[in-house]
């Protein structure tokens, strides 16, 4: 049984650049090793995090979307667990709700990329109306 | 004096009751599933603690509560919502 499931994990803000890609390309191959098939990735960069963990302030944010089996998980949480530059990781299986919602918002963000929407210029015109009231 | 009180007449009758009906926000607008990658969103139903919002002030159905409950626990454990704030709004 194939099911689509979705991986946040958080790293430690004491990666430079270069190993924070290190330690998700680890994760990447671990999947791809494994016969799952990666269907969407985002890195959402150094974030504040809303509490402390492990005494850390920030951290950097990566998710992957997969279809694997369910014993695919299991192992990619174990070495979610082993090694210790992720602080913390959430994994979730994705009814197709999820599947169609994430499928929406990312046509809706490639759209958006593509042709550079016209509310920024908007915003401008009314500021620009307020200063000269 | 004691008269005044009765001869008071309204021409419409006062608004006593008409409280507005509440309604859940994802019936409505047809929302199927709820991010817990949201936290903006998310906000909306909590309080400014941090605390998850009961329906019977948000009036989300149970089948939508649920899940925002979920969501908000999956946003908490991912550190994009507090577990106990101060100030949230």
């Amino acid at each position: 049984m194939i099911n689509q499931y979705e991986a946040v994990f958080i790293m430690t803000p004491v990666l430079s650049d270069e190993q924070m890609k290190e330690t998700v390309k680890k994760f990447r191959d671990l999947l791809a090793n494994q016969g799952a098939e990666i269907v969407h990735e985002a890195n959402w960069g150094l974030r504040k995090l809303a509490y402390p963990i492990q005494k850390k302030s920030n951290g950097f944010y990566h998710l992957i979307e997969f279809k694997a089996e369910g014993s695919v998980v299991n192992n990619l949480e174990i070495n979610f667990r082993r090694d210790e530059r992720v602080i913390r990781f959430l994994t979730v299986k994705l009814d197709k709700h999820a599947i169609a919602y994430n499928n929406k918002r990312r046509a809706l963000a490639k759209e958006t990329v593509a042709t550079p929407t016209e509310t920024p210029a908007l915003v401008e015109d009314v500021e620009n109306e307020i200063i000269n009231d | 004096m004691a008269q005044s009180n009765s001869d008071i007449k309204y021409l419409t009758p006062i608004a006593v009751d008409t409280k507005k009906k509440k309604y859940c926000r994802f019936k409505k607008s047809g929302i199927k599933y709820i991010d817990y990658k949201d936290d903006t969103f998310l906000l909306k139903f909590v309080n400014e603690q941090g605390k998850i919002l009961p329906r019977r002030l948000t009036g989300t159905s149970n089948k939508f509560q649920k899940k925002v409950a979920q969501a908000v626990k999956r946003a908490r454990h991912l550190a994009l919502m507090p577990y106990v704030g101060d100030l949230l709004k």
